[in-house]
């Protein structure tokens, strides 16, 4: 189908659909080439509806990257709606593009997004939307090159059937070379799997067709057989990070995050044991205040946005966070700019910060995450902030103006009791008590309570989660305890929980599973007016598999996982003896502190190496170049 | 604090690109334009300042439109053509701007100014011209229309002021003008149904804003 067929049956279908502003493009700093000029084309999707997609920064990154190439343009895809997906399947009308309208099915690659593993069955409606076969052995040369990354691809095995090259990693660099490889492949005219091969020399990048899981009786992994000369994949990462992106397509409608993005530092120091994030995310490196200044400055005079989010995984460690808040406030103060610093410790040294930010913020509410509310809990996972602390930063918060204070915790971190559950609404109260005393009956206390997934990579792999009772329990109590004026509790359903939990540490098995269940009609499963457990306990049961073998067992200290290959650069021996220590209610400080030799540095020795100094957070490497462990920049 | 602010009216076009945005988000989008350009827009001032800007009429979503108006403030005086030029350079695409005047701060609000919108409407597949002929003339004939809106019923014939079909060699279509003042505003798509015409994929587009000479 032509781009004109496109937009003539869009014609007809969009006054009848629901926000058809989702399906049009047509936004500011959109990038629309010459489609027949342009020998590369990259359809770049995220797996589910336009406002959630249009938040998604890793994407705008690639898109801006690739979009610089002359040989190469880059379009955007998004899943519709249900009213939008209904109507285009009866117009016969396929996955298009935004900017040309082009049919997904006729770019070279296809890049998915997959931040998170609720959007696994929307990936492949997707896929069936676009008019592509599902099954990576199915696609041949005539179809798209499917590619996929983003957080969960680091345990890529569950989708691994359906996806012809993982980016393990960061993106930035990566894309380029596979972009490169393809090109050199097609010139060549040879199979799909002489690409597969030649994709799979690339750092970073996972071909799953040259890996062939087995299994012990007990479904366990026996061994990853290879059939490359690579055993496993380490994961790609950007040596500094480049300047921040300022030149952000600016939708017309309204989308989940209506503001500039500026990723001030990645990575993190904490080493939280339940948090995938800070492993994979390793080495810490931070971009420079006048980097970050001169990017907010011109990402506004592209935008004309009204907000900025400077973004991390913990923004109080961004070394010079003090510098970086006195000069947004300076340099922006009087142009109604609303900036937001999320991710803040538990320290009243956080209430100054967005004190200070105070002529450019709007004190909708401060949150902290405590996670668990015992001490004993949260040296388990290693967050060891005292109640003492939070109790005293949310008095500083509240003295300062706030009178909403959100505060994230965890259930279900291992060896929990109910008591340490108790002592969430507990704390809850107390939180509530201290606002009280210092600024009345104003005082909010919103409690957000999650149930925690165990993550691969992660010092917490091994564990078990709570059970379905166990975890209803639990949310009983809470629901029961935290109630009453000015408390709210917020929590995510069990069965909610469940899925991502099985997906997450799933095995290439899985895959049957979500195929299943998609088939069976599992879509948009993170919407929770959409998520059906029934269809995915089906999909189980006709896959043969067994949910709970997923979830809630505690796994033997030497199981092969499913995701070993995947090297984070973070050791294995390094997260078993983490996991040992949580045992044990040890605690790690700031890596900043003390190196505990996680693996990051031997690992990339060389590229610390040629970016000393205060980029990266790690150690300095003084020792000579190792040969052997050298990584190509180039690749 | 009282500051002295300076009042402008532009208009502009809504392109068939963006007819699928709907008026909070041009309203936006026009915020954001002005941020952009880098032009001293005034605020309302209170606990959360709005920028001053006021699009006269809203116009449905799936319109085109080549006659929007808009009323905005800027704290300082300047040139219109310097504030065209800016505002045409940092528009997001499908807003193009085709004037802009300075006009009398005390004036009324713009809202309560518009009398009528004209718009001009196509069908795709249109029925023969003598119906839709015989179609307005009823319809004109009519002493009175009477539909519901929202659970209120009202009259549309007082609000229909000029219906006529217009042809040439490859194409039909009606022109009408409708009532648009604030509490009695006419909508096409009603016109199009009293017609016996489906207004789902009509093209409608406003040509022209009619005000009150003030």
């Amino acid at each position: 189908m032509n781009p004109a067929e496109v937009e003539h049956r869009l014609g007809h279908i969009l006054p009848t659909v629901q926000k058809p502003g989702r399906y049009t493009g047509g936004e500011l700093n959109q990038v629309v080439k010459e489609w027949a000029a342009i020998p590369t084309r990259v359809a770049l999707a995220f797996p589910d509806i336009y406002d959630l997609g249009m938040s998604n920064l890793g994407l705008a990154i690639l898109y801006d990257i690739l979009n610089q190439q002359a040989d190469v343009l880059a379009e955007r895809a998004y899943l519709p709606w249900n009213d939008m997906e209904t109507a285009m399947r009866q117009a016969g009308l396929p996955l298009y593009a935004l900017e040309s309208k082009h049919p997904i099915a006729d770019f070279d690659i296809l890049g998915i997004s997959l931040p998170y593993e609720s959007l696994y069955t929307n990936a492949l409606n997707l896929l069936d939307l676009a008019g592509i076969p599902l099954h990576s052995a199915e696609r041949t040369v005539e179809h798209p090159l499917v590619i996929a990354g983003g957080h969960a691809a680091h345990n890529p095995e569950p989708m691994s059937a359906f996806i012809d090259a993982f980016v393990i990693g960061e993106g930035e660099d990566v894309i380029l070379d596979i972009v490169r490889c393809y090109q050199d492949w097609k010139a060549q005219n040879k199979s799909k799997e002489t690409l597969l091969a030649a994709l799979a020399q690339i750092w970073g990048v996972y071909v799953p067709s040259l890996y062939q899981p087995h299994y012990h009786e007990d479904g366990t992994i026996s061994h990853m057989e290879t059939l490359t000369e690579a055993s496993s994949v380490l994961k790609r990462i950007v040596p500094k990070l480049p300047p921040p992106l300022t030149r952000f397509i600016v939708p017309f409608i309204d989308v989940t995050h209506n503001r500039v993005p500026i990723e001030i530092m990645r990575g993190c120091t904490r080493g939280c044991r339940f948090c995938q994030a800070g492993m994979i995310t390793r080495p810490v490196r931070e971009r420079p205040v006048e980097e970050i200044l001169e990017a907010i400055e011109c990402a506004l005079a592209h935008t004309g946005y009204e907000e900025v989010g400077l973004l991390s995984l913990s923004s109080s460690d961004y070394g010079p966070v003090l510098d970086l808040v006195r000069g947004v406030s300076e340099r922006f103060r009087g142009r109604h700019l609303n900036v937001s610093l999320p991710s803040l410790r538990i320290e009243s040294f956080s209430a100054e910060l967005m004190e200070s930010l105070k002529e450019t913020s709007r004190r909708r509410g401060f949150t902290l995450a405590p996670e668990a509310a015992t001490e004993h809990m949260r040296q388990i996972i290693n967050k060891p902030v005292t109640t003492e602390q939070l109790l005293e930063t949310a008095g500083e918060i509240f003295s300062r103006g706030w009178h909403t204070l959100k505060l994230y915790f965890m259930i279900g971190h291992p060896a929990e009791t109910l008591e340490d559950v108790q002592a969430i609404a507990d704390l809850c109260k107390a939180v509530l008590k201290e606002g009280r005393r210092v600024i009345g009956k104003r005082t909010r206390v919103n409690a957000g309570v999650s149930t925690f997934v165990p993550k691969p990579h992660t010092p917490f792999q091994w564990v078990p989660v709570d059970t379905l009772d166990q975890i209803e329990a639990k949310q009983k109590l809470l629901k029961r305890e935290l109630r009453g004026p000015g408390l709210k509790l917020n929590w995510n359903t069990p069965q909610e929980t469940l899925l991502e939990a099985w997906l997450s540490r799933g095995d290439r098995r899985i895959g049957e599973v979500i195929l299943r269940a998609w088939q069976l009609g599992a879509k948009f499963d993170a919407w929770q007016e959409h998520f059906r457990y029934d269809l995915w306990l089906q999909a189980f049961e006709d896959s043969g598999l067994n949910p709970a073998f997923y979830t809630h067992r505690e796994r033997p200290i030497d199981e092969t996982f499913p995701w070993d290959h995947i090297d984070i650069g973070v050791k294995k021996e390094y997260l078993i003896e983490d996991y040992l220590w949580s045992l044990e209610g040890r605690t790690r400080i700031d890596c900043r502190e003390r190196c505990f030799a996680c693996g990051i540095l031997p690992k990339f020795a060389d590229l610390r190496r040629k970016n000393p100094g205060n980029s990266w957070s790690c150690p300095e490497v003084r020792s000579p170049q190792r040969s052997d462990m050298r990584i190509s920049e180039s690749a | 604090m009282e500051t002295t602010v300076y009042r402008y009216r532009l208009t502009f076009y809504k392109e068939e690109s963006i007819r699928f945005t709907g008026h909070l988000d041009i309203h936006r989008a026009w915020e954001r334009t002005f941020r952009r350009a880098g032009l001293p827009l005034a605020y309302r001032h209170g606990f959360n300042p709005r920028p001053r800007i006021n699009i006269g009429s809203a116009l449905p979503l799936g319109y085109t439109s080549c006659s929007e108006q808009m009323d905005f403030w800027l704290e300082e005086e300047m040139d219109t053509e310097a504030i065209a030029r800016a505002l045409n350079q940092a528009q997001a695409p499908g807003l193009p701007i085709s004037e802009v005047m300075r006009i009398e701060t005390k004036q009324p609000a713009l809202q309560t100014q518009i009398q009528t919108a004209a718009y001009r409407v196509h069908i795709d597949d249109p029925p023969p011209i003598d119906e839709m002929q015989s179609a307005v003339e009823t319809l004109m004939r009519a002493s009175s229309l009477p539909r519901e809106r929202r659970g209120k019923s009202y009259d549309l014939r007082p609000l229909i002021k000029k219906l006529q079909v217009k042809q040439s060699t490859d194409e039909i279509w009606l022109e009408m003008t409708l009532s648009a003042s604030e509490g009695a505003s006419g909508r096409p798509g009603e016109v199009l149904r009293a017609m016996g015409i489906d207004p789902t994929y009509a093209r409608i587009q406003r040509t022209k804003l009619i005000l009150t000479s003030v």
